[in-house]
C-alpha cells in the first residue's frame, strides 16, 4: 500500500519535471534556435519562452502537482486530518 | 516638499512599520523564533518567502543586467524560478513532514551523525553570509544615492532595524515584515513599469507591451530594438552571445543552488501542514513571477529608451547623436553620482554609443568620424533611474527607494535568522550543549542574532573582494553540498553517513576549489576564458559538475559501506507520507 502511494507520486514528480525541463531547457535554451523562426505576437517564440514563457508554465505547474498529490494522499489515506498541528509530533 | 525630504517620509514611514510588526509579533518561544510557531498561513509564507528570496540584486541589478545582456540573461530569469519547482516537488513538503526545525537538523538526523550536522552547518554558514554581505552593501548604497547619507550611515541606520525585528521577534518576527516588505517591494517595482510601458508602446501592462508596436509605429519593440543595437556594433538582443551549453548549465545551477539555499528551504517549515508547503511554493512563485515576468520587459524597454536617447538619428549621420549639452536632467543627476559618465573622445560635443570592442564594427565606426564609445552606464542605475527617465512624480522616485530598502532588508535578515538558528540550536542545542533549557537557548538565539547582524555590517560596511561573485559562490555551494544530500536523504534509503559527509565535503571543496581559481579576491590564478575551463563550462555554472561529484561520491561511498540503522529507514518512509 505505502509503495504504490510512493511509487504513483514519483510518476507524478517525474511527468512534472518533464514540463518543467522541456519548456526551459528545451524550448528557452536548446531549441532556441528552431522556435526564433517562428514569431508570437512582436516576440521571437524562443526567445518569448526564455524570458516569459517558461515562467507562465513553472507557476500553474506547482499548483498542478499540489492538486494532483493531494489526490493521491485522499486516496490512499495519508492525507492530513484538519487538526493544525497532526504532522508535528508523530 | 523636496524629493530628499519625500523620501525620508516614505523611508521611514516603512521603517516604522517594520519596527511595529516586530512589537506585535515578539517571539514567545523557540517554535516561534525558528519556524513561526508553524503557524503561518500558505498565502502569507508564499509573500515572505518571494520578499526573503528577492534581494537587492533581483530589485536593483536584474533589470539592468537584461538590460546589457539580452537573451543571455534568460539564465537569471529561467534559473531563479525553476527552483521553486525543484523545491515543491522534491524538498519543501518532505522537510516539512519532518517537522523540526532547521535544515542541518534534518541532515544530521537523517545521517544519523553529528559531524555530517556540523558539516551542513559549515555550509549553511558559508552561503548566507557571503549572501549577507551584499545586501547590507545594497541598503548602504540605496541610503546614500537618495538620503544623501555615506554608504556607512546608511548601513548602520539598515543594521539597526534588522537587529530590531530579527533578535526581537526571530522567524514570527521576520515573516510578517517580510509580507509588508514584500507589498512594498512589488509596488514600487511594478509602478514605474506601468508607466514606462505607456510611454513607449502605449499598453500599460509589461509583459504585454514588452511584444508590443513601438507607439505610432507598425513594428515590435524588439525588432526595432534587435535592429538598432545591431547597427551599433552590439550582439542582437533576442540572441545570445554565450554559448548554450554554459548557459545550460548556469541555468541549472541556479535552480539547484535555489532548492538548496537553507534561508529559502527554512520557510516551508513554517507553515502548519505538508500539504500548505507545497501550495505555498506555488504562491510564493506566484509572487515572484509578478516581478520576474515584469524584470526583462523592464530590462528591453530601458535598453530602448537609453539607446533611442543618445542615438536619437539613423546611425552614421553626424547631427544624429545627442548633443552633451542638450543632455537630459536624469542624465545629469546620475553623472554626479559618477554611475554614468561621458568622454568627448572625438571632439565633436556630441555623445556616441556603441559597442567598440566589435572588430567588424571598427571600419564603420571610422567612417562615421567615432574614435571609441564615449558613455559608460552602471547597469545597476537602470531601475533606480527609470522613474526620472520617464519623468515619473517625486512621490514614485521615493517609492523605489523604499522598495530597493525593503528587498534587501528582508533577505538580510532571512539569512541572518538561519545563520543563529543554526549557531544555537545545531551548535551549541545540538553538539555542544545539549542539557540547556528552552530559556537559555532562546537567549542564545537571540545573541547569536545579533552577532550575526554585526559581522553582516562588517562585511558590508568593508567586503571581501570576492563579495562580487556572491551569486557565483552562494548558488554553487548551496547547489553542490546541501542540495544533493537533502534529496539523496529524502529519495534514497541506502545513503549512509559516511556517503553524505564524504558527498558534502567532496562537492564542496570541488566546488570552491573551482570559483577561486578562476575568480579568487587575490586576483585569479587560472585566466577566467572558456578555453581553459573544465567541460568549458564558467565557474557560474560548475555548481552542476559539483552537484553530480557529491552524488557520485554519496552514491559510491554508500555501496562499500554498511546501510544505515533501521530508525533511519523508519524516518525516511515516514517523511514520504503526509501523515
Amino acid at each position: 500500500m505505502k509503495r504504490t502511494y510512493w511509487q504513483e507520486n514519483l510518476r507524478l514528480v517525474a511527468i512534472c519535471l518533464g514540463v518543467w525541463f522541456v519548456v526551459s531547457f528545451g524550448f528557452g535554451l536548446l531549441l532556441v534556435d528552431v522556435l526564433n523562426e517562428v514569431t508570437f505576437g512582436g516576440f521571437r517564440l524562443g526567445f518569448w519562452f526564455a524570458q516569459q514563457g517558461s515562467i507562465y508554465v513553472f507557476v500553474p505547474l506547482i499548483f498542478f502537482y499540489a492538486w494532483r498529490v493531494t489526490r493521491l494522499d485522499r486516496k490512499y489515506g495519508v492525507g492530513e486530518t484538519d487538526e493544525p498541528d497532526a504532522s508535528r509530533d508523530d | 516638499m523636496s524629493l530628499t525630504g519625500l523620501t525620508y517620509l516614505v523611508v521611514g514611514a516603512t521603517f516604522a512599520l517594520y519596527v511595529g510588526i516586530a512589537f506585535w509579533s515578539k517571539a514567545r518561544d523557540t517554535g516561534d523564533f525558528y519556524v513561526a510557531g508553524k503557524h503561518v498561513h500558505p498565502v502569507a509564507n508564499g509573500m515572505a518567502t518571494a520578499a526573503d528570496w528577492m534581494s537587492a540584486a533581483s530589485f536593483i541589478s536584474m533589470a539592468g543586467l537584461i538590460a546589457y545582456l539580452g537573451y543571455g540573461a534568460s539564465v537569471y530569469l529561467m534559473g531563479w524560478t525553476g527552483g521553486y519547482v525543484l523545491l515543491a516537488l522534491l524538498i519543501a513538503p518532505y522537510l516539512r513532514r519532518f517537522g523540526k526545525f532547521t535544515v542541518p537538523e534534518f541532515i544530521g538526523e537523517r545521517y544519523y551523525s553529528q559531524t555530517a550536522r556540523v558539516v551542513a552547518v559549515i555550509c549553511l554558514i558559508i552561503i548566507s553570509f557571503t549572501y549577507v554581505a551584499g545586501q547590507m552593501r545594497g541598503v548602504g548604497i540605496v541610503f546614500s544615492r537618495f538620503l544623501g547619507v555615506d554608504v556607512s550611515t546608511g548601513l548602520f541606520v539598515g543594521m539597526g532595524v534588522v537587529f530590531f525585528y530579527a533578535v526581537l521577534g526571530g522567524m514570527k518576527g521576520i515573516t510578517y515584515t517580510q509580507v509588508a516588505q514584500y507589498c512594498v517591494l512589488i509596488f514600487a517595482y511594478t509602478v514605474p513599469a506601468v508607466f514606462i510601458s505607456l510611454q513607449v508602446t502605449g499598453i500599460p501592462i509589461p509583459q504585454i507591451a514588452f511584444g508590443s508596436d513601438i507607439a505610432g509605429e507598425d513594428v515590435p519593440l524588439l525588432v526595432k530594438l534587435d535592429q538598432i543595437v545591431t547597427d551599433l556594433g552590439f550582439a542582437a538582443y533576442t540572441s545570445g552571445a554565450k554559448g548554450h551549453m554554459d548557459m545550460f548549465f548556469i541555468t541549472l545551477a541556479l535552480m539547484l543552488g535555489t532548492a538548496g539555499l537553507p534561508h529559502v528551504v527554512v520557510r516551508f517549515f513554517t507553515v502548519p501542514k505538508v500539504r500548505d508547503a507545497r501550495i505555498s511554493a506555488g504562491y510564493a512563485l506566484l509572487f515572484i513571477a509578478i516581478l520576474y515576468t515584469t524584470a526583462p520587459a523592464v530590462g528591453a524597454l530601458a535598453r530602448w529608451n537609453l539607446t533611442t536617447t543618445i542615438q536619437a538619428g539613423p546611425v552614421g549621420e553626424a547631427d544624429a547623436n545627442l548633443a552633451y549639452e542638450e543632455r537630459p536632467e536624469w542624465f545629469r543627476t546620475w553623472e554626479e553620482t559618477g554611475l554614468l559618465t561621458y568622454t568627448d573622445l572625438n571632439g565633436d560635443g556630441r555623445i556616441q554609443y556603441y559597442n567598440d570592442a566589435n572588430p567588424e564594427f571598427a571600419e564603420r565606426a571610422q567612417e562615421y568620424g567615432w574614435q571609441g564609445n564615449e558613455l559608460t552606464v552602471d547597469r545597476d542605475i537602470i531601475v533606480l533611474a527609470n522613474p526620472e527617465i520617464a519623468g515619473l512624480p517625486d512621490w514614485v522616485v521615493a517609492l523605489v527607494a523604499a522598495g530597493g530598502i525593503a528587498a534587501a532588508l528582508s533577505t538580510a535578515a532571512g539569512l541572518l535568522l538561519v545563520i543563529s538558528a543554526a549557531v544555537s540550536h545545531d551548535l551549541l542545542k545540538g553538539v555542544v550543549m545539549p542539557r540547556i533549557s528552552e530559556r537559555q537557548e532562546l537567549m542564545a538565539g537571540r545573541l547569536s542574532a545579533a552577532a550575526a547582524v554585526m559581522v553582516a555590517g562588517y562585511l558590508g560596511f568593508d567586503p571581501p573582494g570576492f563579495v562580487a561573485e556572491v551569486v557565483a559562490l552562494a548558488f554553487g555551494i548551496a547547489a553542490s553540498s546541501l542540495f544533493p544530500v537533502i534529496l539523496l536523504g529524502i529519495f534514497s534509503v541506502r545513503i549512509n553517513r559516511e556517503g553524505a559527509i564524504v558527498g558534502m565535503l567532496s562537492g564542496l571543496l570541488f566546488t570552491v576549489g573551482y570559483i577561486v581559481y578562476f575568480k579568487g579576491y587575490m586576483g585569479p590564478l587560472g585566466g577566467n576564458v572558456a578555453e581553459n575551463w573544465l567541460f568549458g563550462i564558467s565557474p557560474e555554472g560548475i555548481g552542476v559538475l559539483g552537484a553530480l561529484l557529491n552524488m557520485a561520491v554519496a552514491i559510491g561511498v554508500s555501496a562499500a559501506t554498511p546501510g544505515p540503522p533501521e530508525s533511519v529507514r523508519e524516518l525516511v518512509e515516514r517523511i514520504r507520507r503526509p501523515a
